[in-house]
């Protein structure tokens, strides 16, 4: 009966070798995958960072810089004989901070490996280093490993700088280039994000064989596929840094922001926003709890104002209402308006002495109900029977020119989160209004940059340099070279020009001189020796202090500088505004401060007694 | 009584020499699989796991020489005393044995530790060829085979209860003795289908579709019935029921008895590469080995995987890999075709014994290898889940050389005194 069971085992057993020997076959011979992924198994991927690139300010004066810095790390496995008492010695540390550093390093769970390099101590100082240095061969397994963060010479244009930092994981899971690791640095704001590409470098590649412990094996093939580094490409940026220190010392302990422009070139001279913070605080050791600080502070450092704080502009506005009135030919320069100082409801109200003003005047004295009247024929020009929808014609064709001065969308800057602003829209409107109808009486306080317009304070210093400029900008940007001897972007080479003419600039010019000689301006912002051009702005903020406005551009006749100044809860534009206005414009004109009594007001910071 | 002792002329050569050649191209490997390039080491280092092989060869072949020379009856004799002996042991192990990797199968002698589960093989073929070859044994008595599933069950639960699954599983290629012996072949058919059923459930995600091609089957049956007999449609249909119940019940095993590090190992044979780097580690990296051996593989000492250690116990269970990285294709030929050789070969021996008792031994020492070598070898190349069970001759370990030296030797000591014994055919 077991007849023929021999047969059954041997040729199982034939089939089982051969089954193997197929799969083998598969396996080994047909399938490539397999030799592939044991390449990437066993060689590892080895980047060296290369030197971040360094930034100047515009006359040569280093601001961003590399530092090195050291970490003391160990390799459990390979500490051996390790003299507990000595250690503490060298490095300064108490038996108990030994055991607590000892017992952080095993808390890692994860991370933690006794074959791996983990960081002990880590930023030691140069003088820990030296110290520690002679020392080392003491404690096997412990080794000091080198690498760089960013330093700062100055303490402030942080937010502009921005700041490195580990890429997080969604911006990880966003990066599409594949350039960047878990673990690696990146610049996270300001310049340091914007100009990323430009500054990283590259990254050199070594490949090393090593085991599954991730323990170096020696190159492999004797570094022929090595690359090595190339350094980032350093950038000079627009920013004086002398004026930059003097704006941020002006601006301490207040709220706002201040932004001088180049009208010739868009270069930004000064970008500030305050209150600031140290930028050192963000970088290496304390990053952390730093961070926490510093993000966490009710007056929001982090938030940059230059480019974030969408404010209404107040008063600055009725140049834009003059120069759309005088493009569209609704008003001359020597339209006359009869200020009524009542009637318009509260936010219209004039106090000043003057009744009958041209535009000029009426620029020089800040009239809003002129202001009220020349947005009223701008809007309602008659083009249709219908008021409502006459409205709706003006509007469109105001915003045309508002937004040709770079109102109401991002500018362009070189930075990142920039913010819109708001110039209304018919559209905007009806959504408010519930797509109700609505019409000028409806809109009118945007005659005087009050309701519900919004700008940020770069747009406002852009404005004041196209009107330095008499009609065309440069987007403003914070580098102006790529390299030693390089060229800004390219964007940043391309003139805009606005849909208002030459001429009626000209006539903007005149009213601004007036509001510094004889107007509004007359009494913090006049310069002896230079035409100051400029206007103040008041912006209502109940039940708080009214924010203080000003802007202006120097001299009269090919303008060097252009700057805005926008002073939170400080009252009057002619006070705070128009002082720091001037005394930044007397700083950059004639590299000193000649009024000492200005400066210390502005530092006093009392503008409202 | 000399000529028993002289037994130079007429043991097996053949598979002397196979057992040779496997244990010292194994031994080359060990050292391959743990050779350090930057450490100058040499292969007789006893800190390396091939230095102490060599120690474990030197004391396989002193047994290997005792067993030779020790009176053949004394095998058959005491099978029964070894066999109460090692179940006395295995009962102890859990007790006073030492841990290692998550078994608790090693007892402590001195300063190393020994696997009682290892001895236990070749005890447990003794006693079950003891059985068959005894007087009156019949196969097809009912209490004949309750009592040699007695025998193989009570090792295989101990070894069980030290959480030694793999060692536990090689038991179950008695069963193969058992049908060479006569036993009906209705057991291993419909073993086989249940593990087909088995391994389908687990590669086929719902088995809602296997309900479905169950159901698609029935009735085709049901049609195909030329007669259309209602009895026989009523059996189909409870035979239908049954496999579909047997389905569930294998869903609930996988999913809710087997621990978890169990199914992890089910799930990497069925896509290692859904976890390449958490549960299907072992299988991926095994394969990544072999694999990249290529055709003629990297040379001796040359392999990367197998030298940065990048597969986990390659001196032991996954040896194999150094085998395919260093020595390609052609080396697993030449290792599978040794196998395979020596399988045949002991075949070969277990049937020319006039002697029952020597032929079922035989036939249980040629099941052990065979069910370690497919077993083995399946789980590198990823045709079989991992189960920790070394290769015979190959893998790193004292106790599991012994076993099989002792496993091998005791058949060709038989074998070679097959003419002095005539009785009990």
């Amino acid at each position: 009966m077991n007849e023929g069971r021999k047969e059954i085992f041997q040729i199982v057993f034939v089939l089982v070798g051969l089954v193997f020997l197929v799969k083998l076959f598969f396996v080994q011979v047909v399938n490539r995958r397999y030799a592939e992924l044991a390449n990437s198994n066993s060689i590892l991927r080895q980047v060296e960072y290369p030197f971040r690139g360094l930034i100047y300010d515009r006359n040569g004066k280093l601001i961003v810089y590399n530092t090195p810095e050291y970490d003391l790390e160990v390799i459990v496995n390979d500490v051996k004989n390790f003299d507990s008492a000595n250690f503490c010695k060298v490095f300064g540390l108490t038996r108990e901070e030994l055991r607590l550093r000892f017992k952080e390093l095993k808390a890692r769970k994860k991370e933690y490996s006794p074959v791996k390099p983990m960081l002990f101590i880590d930023k030691l100082s140069n003088e820990d280093l030296a110290k520690v240095q002679d020392h080392l061969d003491e404690f096997p397994g412990f080794f000091v490993q080198a690498r760089t963060t960013r330093a700062y010479t100055s303490a402030g244009f942080a937010n502009a700088l921005g700041y490195v930092s580990e890429i997080s994981k969604e911006a990880m899971k966003k990066d599409a280039s594949g350039i960047y690791k878990q673990g690696d640095y990146i610049g996270q704001s300001g310049i340091e994000s914007f100009y990323e590409d430009q500054l990283r470098g590259k990254r050199g590649l070594r490949f090393k064989l090593r085991d599954v412990k991730g323990i170096d094996r020696g190159p492999f093939d004797n570094g022929r596929y090595d690359t090595l580094s190339v350094p980032g490409q350093d950038l000079i940026s627009s920013i004086d840094l002398d004026l930059q220190q003097y704006a941020e010392k002006l601006m301490n302990g207040k709220a706002g922001s201040i932004v001088a422009i180049e009208p010739s070139t868009g270069e930004i001279l000064t970008l500030v926003s305050g209150p600031s913070y140290d930028p050192n605080l963000l970088t290496g050791k304390n990053y952390s709890s730093n961070f926490k600080t510093i993000s966490s502070d009710t007056m929001k450092p982090l938030f940059n104002r230059p480019l974030m704080a969408q404010y209404r502009p107040g008063s600055i506005f009725k140049i834009v209402q003059a120069l759309t009135a005088l493009q569209e030919g609704v008003i001359t320069p020597e339209t006359r308006i009869p200020c009524i100082r009542k009637g318009f409801g509260g936010i219209m109200d004039c106090h000043g002495p003057h009744t009958n003003e041209d535009l000029r005047g009426a620029i020089a004295n800040s009239c809003n109900p002129y202001f009220h009247s020349v947005l009223r024929r701008m809007l309602n020009q008659n083009k249709s029977t219908d008021t409502y929808q006459d409205t709706r014609i003006g509007l469109a064709e105001w915003d045309k020119h508002v937004n040709s001065f770079g109102f109401g969308n991002k500018l362009g800057i070189d930075l990142p989160n920039e913010k819109n602003g708001l110039i209304p829209t018919p559209k905007y409107y009806d959504g408010a209004y519930n797509n109700k109808p609505w019409k000028f009486s409806n809109i009118y306080s945007i005659a005087i940059g009050e309701g519900e317009n919004l700008v940020v304070p770069l747009q406002m210093a852009n404005f004041v340099a196209t009107v330095a400029n008499r009609g065309f900008y440069y987007t403003p940007h914070l580098i102006k070279s790529i390299g030693k001897e390089g060229k800004p972007l390219q964007q940043y080479l391309e003139k805009h020009y606005t849909t208002v003419d030459s001429s009626n600039f000209i006539i903007a010019v005149d009213a601004m001189q007036r509001v510094v000689e004889s107007g509004t301006g007359q009494w913090f912002a006049k310069l002896p020796d230079v035409i100051v051009c400029g206007k103040t702005g008041t912006v209502q903020n109940e039940p708080f202090p009214d924010h203080s406005v000003f802007i202006a551009f120097a001299p009269r006749d090919n303008p060097k500088i252009a700057i805005s100044v926008y002073v939170e809860n400080a009252g009057q534009g002619a006070r705070a505004g128009a002082s720091i206005a001037s005394l930044m414009i007397e700083r950059y004109l004639f590299k000193q401060t000649r009024r000492q009594y200005l400066e210390d007001y502005v530092l006093a910071g009392k503008f409202l007694d | 009584m000399r000529r028993d002792n002289d037994i130079s002329g007429s043991i097996d050569w053949t598979t002397v020499m196979l057992f040779f050649g496997l244990v010292a191209f194994g031994w080359l490997n060990i050292f391959a699989a743990v050779y350090d390039e930057n450490a100058k080491q040499s292969i007789f280092d006893l800190s390396l796991n091939s230095g102490r092989q060599l120690l474990f060869i030197g004391a396989s072949l002193i047994i290997a020489f005792a067993i030779t020379i020790v009176d053949l009856r004394f095998y058959e004799t005491f099978a029964y005393v070894f066999y109460a002996v090692i179940l006395f042991v295995l009962i102890l192990v859990p007790i006073i044995g030492k841990e290692v990797g998550g078994n608790k199968a090693w007892i402590g002698i001195g300063s190393f530790g020994v696997q009682p589960s290892e001895f236990a093989k070749f005890i447990t073929a003794l006693a079950i060829a003891k059985y068959i070859g005894s007087v009156g044994f019949r196969m097809d008595s009912l209490r004949s085979q309750a009592i040699l599933f007695a025998l193989i069950g009570l090792p295989m639960g101990l070894i069980l209860l030290q959480k030694d699954t793999g060692t536990a599983l090689v038991f179950t290629s008695f069963v193969l003795v058992f049908f060479r012996e006569g036993m009906s072949p209705f057991l291993l058919i419909v073993g086989i289908c249940a593990a087909t059923l088995f391994v389908l459930t687990l590669l086929i995600p719902d088995p809602v579709y296997l309900y479905i091609a169950i159901a698609i089957i029935l009735v085709l049956l049901i049609l195909l019935e030329k007669r259309k007999k209602f009895g026989r449609i009523v059996l189909l249909t409870v035979g239908a029921l049954m496999i579909s119940g047997v389905i569930a019940s294998v869903d609930y095993v996988v999913k809710d008895v087997l621990k978890p590090h169990q199914q992890n190992r089910i799930k990497a044979l069925i896509n290692p590469d859904a976890d390449p780097l958490g549960f299907g580690w072992n299988v991926t990296q095994s394969k990544i080995a072999i694999g990249s051996g290529g055709f003629f593989g990297k040379g001796f000492l040359k392999g990367t995987q197998t030298k940065f250690d990048f597969v986990p116990e390659q001196s032991t269970d996954f040896i194999f890999c150094t085998i395919g990285e260093e020595h390609g294709w052609i080396g697993s030929v030449i290792v599978i075709a040794a196998f395979v050789t020596l399988l045949l070969r002991i075949v070969y021996l277990a049937e020319r014994q006039k002697n029952r008792f020597t032929r079922a031994y035989g036939y249980s020492v040629a099941c052990i290898f065979f069910f370690h070598f497919a077993v083995n070898i399946g789980m590198t190349v990823g045709l079989f889940p991992v189960i920790g069970i070394p290769l015979p001759f190959f893998s790193y370990g004292g106790s599991a050389l012994w076993g099989f030296t002792i496993l091998l030797f005791i058949l060709l000591k038989l074998d070679a005194h097959r003419g002095q014994v005539l009785q009990r055919i």
